[in-house]
């Protein structure tokens, strides 16, 4: 299998324990190596009490890898995934604030929300707040637009990331919470043979 | 069934004796001060080192662990107390050394508010521990202790941080007795052992002509000195050793070929880039190991036995990663791999022994010139001890030339700060060797500028009468950097040159005994003066000033261009 390993985006999938302070843990696996987070998520799983942190990078294979088990071996944290953007269904949200006025007045704009598919999660007198969801590229191009109509305001969320071959979580959890863990502990299969052992 | 009620800082203390600990290392404090109250109950059952600083105290509980094999075990209170620490839980978690530290804080309803002795130790301690964690309630204390015990141990080992509030210690609670730990589900201290890797590392090391065996700490602490020996003599392998693996192979064994890295041996440095199949068993490939990376015995396969699998391929590329506790992979290993005689490859390393004898051992160990070396002391006290005592050594020359010329017979009798490189080690990780060695002879060998470092703990030498034997070896300067400076800086000695005060009078103002040697004639008298003594002794060597060690592989070099001067 050909590696590359130039930098591009990973998207770190972390499943962990809920413990306080375990984001920092996290967080100084990367500062140390001087890797700049891009985005960074902390929610629920699809499994009970188990947290799901999604970490996107800049970064080359060999250093993800290095992270990642880095990551993976923190007392609290369960299992780590990392994946190329081709791996992975991601979405991200941005709200944008604009004022009323433009809107109503210049019929360009209306259109370009509509074009975009934006919707409008507030309406107020003086601004109206809209949203969409989408790729980077997507949510930037209608800042953009927006940017000569008196863009108030921009935020972006993090990415959110579902893995294309994952099956769960539930039925690995089984597995850790087995005293002795089965050769069927294999994770990351779709890493290559490698990655398939150094989990245990 | 009534339930026993316990104050928090009583289940802290009964679960030291429920985890087997004899010996707790400490400083107490305000935030500390219902732990030391309870304590002061437990006297017979738990034997508490009062040290002179909590940095002491901490580099004590490393050395008590290495030596025993136990968790140390260190009390310290919080702020200053805590930060103390730091050092010594960085230097344990490089060198792998069980610790379980124990802080107070204040009380949980002050965190955060600045209030007097609070610092976040939690956050400051996040990247120098393997775990840690804050206790703000006292029914908390008897599972995360056990937790704290059991992180520390199991796995690859190291220290583990609990910190907790002083409400907390002094809560009364239902206690429900002591379940230690050994299960937690997001941890896995041993990954599962993969028969294609065994396979696969069996065939390389059956089919290679010149194979190498390089070791770390990792046969130590996995216990596994027995099936590493196993294993190399089934093969015939040459073995070279890291400095925290060294004393886990006697120096006579005949496989031994020597120390490895920059200061290491002449035969095992160059031939790293010579061997076709390079084994590493528990080691993690330091820099100061390696030399320069792209460099580092790129024309072998390489095969690497680690515990912890992000150890695997961070350095170096392994071709075969096994992944596993050496104490199991390796008998996996020795029942698959043929018995072989390998005496033409280990006659390639005599050779590199002869020329390294000639040209640097024998002038540092028989030497011509008037003045005294380091390499010299050294061997005096080989020739009294026959290698059976425990050599902690600082950080510097006289810690390169311990680790190469002391001899060992028996398996954790070394002492060092290897990873993190601690100057102020050695006094305070000694007092703690011998605690976790007593019947042992327990020598501290330090340079004259990291005993002024810690040598405060003369007072925990003093009060608690351990005897410890200490040399300094007094060069007059920071000899390591004086060399570096030297070789490298044109001989621009920036602030090298380190005075002392009259040690010998220092140690009896301590109540220790104490002799200085400036002269040769007079130095196998006063190592058998100090060794015949009964308590603790301090013997000051002034040897020459301006020695330098070799072999030494300049940083940015491979370990094939090691110099021999």
């Amino acid at each position: 299998m050909e590696i590359k390993n130039e930098k591009q985006e990973y998207t770190i999938t972390v499943y962990t324990e809920n413990q306080v302070g375990l984001l920092n843990r996290i967080a100084i696996i990367f500062s140390r190596r001087k890797i700049n987070v891009e985005s960074l998520n902390t929610s629920p799983s699809e499994v009970q009490g188990i947290h799901r942190f999604t970490i996107v990078v800049m970064e080359s294979r060999d250093v993800v890898l290095k992270v990642v088990r880095q990551i993976e071996k923190q007392v609290e944290v369960l299992k780590a995934y990392f994946n190329t953007n081709d791996e992975i269904v991601w979405q991200e949200l941005a709200l944008y604030k604009v004022l009323s006025d433009e809107i109503t007045e210049k019929v360009k704009v209306e259109r370009l929300l509509r074009e975009f598919g934006a919707r409008a999660v507030a309406i107020r007198k003086d601004f109206i707040v809209f949203e969409t969801t989408g790729h980077r590229e997507e949510t930037n191009k209608l800042m953009e637009a927006l940017a000569p109509f008196g863009l108030v305001e921009f935020v972006r969320s993090a990415r959110v990331a579902i893995i294309k071959e994952s099956a769960g979580f539930h039925e690995k959890l089984k597995d850790f919470e087995k005293r002795e863990p089965g050769e069927e502990v294999i994770e990351n299969e779709y890493l290559g043979k490698r990655e398939a052992v150094f989990t245990m | 069934m009534e339930q026993k009620q316990l104050t928090g800082s009583q289940a802290v203390l009964e679960a030291c004796i429920a985890e087997g600990v004899d010996t707790i290392f400490g400083y107490p404090g305000g935030a500390i001060m219902p732990i030391y109250d309870a304590l002061y109950d437990y006297k017979e059952k738990l034997n508490h080192v009062l040290v002179r600083h909590e940095q002491g105290g901490i580099h004590a509980g490393q050395g008590y662990a290495r030596t025993s094999g136990l968790v140390g075990v260190v009390f310290a209170t919080s702020g200053p107390g805590a930060t103390n620490l730091v050092t010594g839980l960085a230097d344990a978690m490089i060198d792998s050394t069980p610790l379980v530290c124990i802080t107070g804080q204040v009380f949980a309803h002050l965190l955060g508010t600045d209030a007097f002795q609070e610092t976040d130790v939690i956050n400051i301690t996040m990247p120098v521990t393997k775990w840690n964690y804050q206790i703000t309630d006292a029914e908390e204390i008897p599972a995360v202790l056990a937790k704290a015990f059991y992180l520390a141990r199991s796995g690859r080992p190291g220290p583990v941080l609990i910190d907790i509030t002083k409400n907390a210690q002094l809560q009364n609670f239902n206690y429900p007795g002591y379940t230690p730990c050994n299960h937690i589900r997001s941890y896995r201290p041993k990954p599962v052992i993969r028969k294609e890797y065994i396979d696969e590392a069996v065939a390389l090391i059956n089919n290679a002509k010149k194979p190498l065996v390089i070791f770390g700490q990792g046969v130590l602490l996995g216990k596994a000195e027995n099936e590493f020996k196993k294993f190399i003599e089934k093969s015939g392998m040459p073995a070279a050793w890291t400095i925290l693996g060294l004393s886990a192979l006697p120096t006579d064994h005949p496989q031994n070929v020597g120390m490895l890295g920059m200061h290491g041996n002449y035969g095992p440095n160059v031939l790293t880039n010579d061997c076709d199949v390079l084994i590493a068993v528990g080691m993690r490939f330091d820099d100061r190991v390696t030399g320069r990376l792209d460099k580092y015995a790129k024309q072998a396969k390489i095969i690497h036995l680690d515990i912890d699998p992000s150890e695997i391929d961070k350095n170096v590329k392994a071709d075969v990663g096994v992944w596993g506790d050496c104490k199991e992979t390796l008998p996996l290993l020795t029942l698959g791999i043929e018995q072989k005689d390998r005496s033409e490859w280990l006659a390639v390393f005599a050779d590199y022994t002869k020329q390294e004898y000639e040209q640097c051992i024998e002038p540092e160990m028989f030497p011509s010139k008037e003045e005294m070396t380091m390499a010299e002391v050294i061997r005096n006290v080989n020739e009294i001890t026959k290698g059976n005592a425990v050599m902690v050594t600082d950080v510097g020359q006289h810690q390169m030339v311990t680790c190469r010329y002391a001899k060992f017979n028996q398996s954790r009798s070394n002492v060092t700060s290897g990873g993190l490189g601690t100057m102020g080690f050695a006094l305070p990780a000694a007092i703690g060797a011998k605690f976790g060695a007593q019947d042992r002879e327990v020598i501290a060998v330090i340079g004259d500028g990291g005993f002024q470092m810690t040598l405060q703990e003369l007072g925990t030498i003093m009060q608690t009468g351990v005897a410890v034997k200490i040399i300094i070896l007094n060069n007059q300067f920071l000899g390591m950097v004086r060399q570096w400076q030297e070789l490298f800086n044109d001989k621009r000695y920036s602030f090298v040159d380190i005075e002392s005060p009259n040690y010998v009078m220092l140690a009896k103002s301590y109540g220790i005994e104490g002799a200085k040697v400036e002269h040769r004639k007079d130095l196998v008298d006063a190592v058998k003066t100090m060794l015949a003594h009964k308590g603790s002794y301090l013997l000051e060597v002034m040897v020459g000033k301006e020695n330098n060690v070799f072999p030494m592989v300049p940083q940015g070099c491979s370990v094939s261009e090691i110099r021999l001067k």
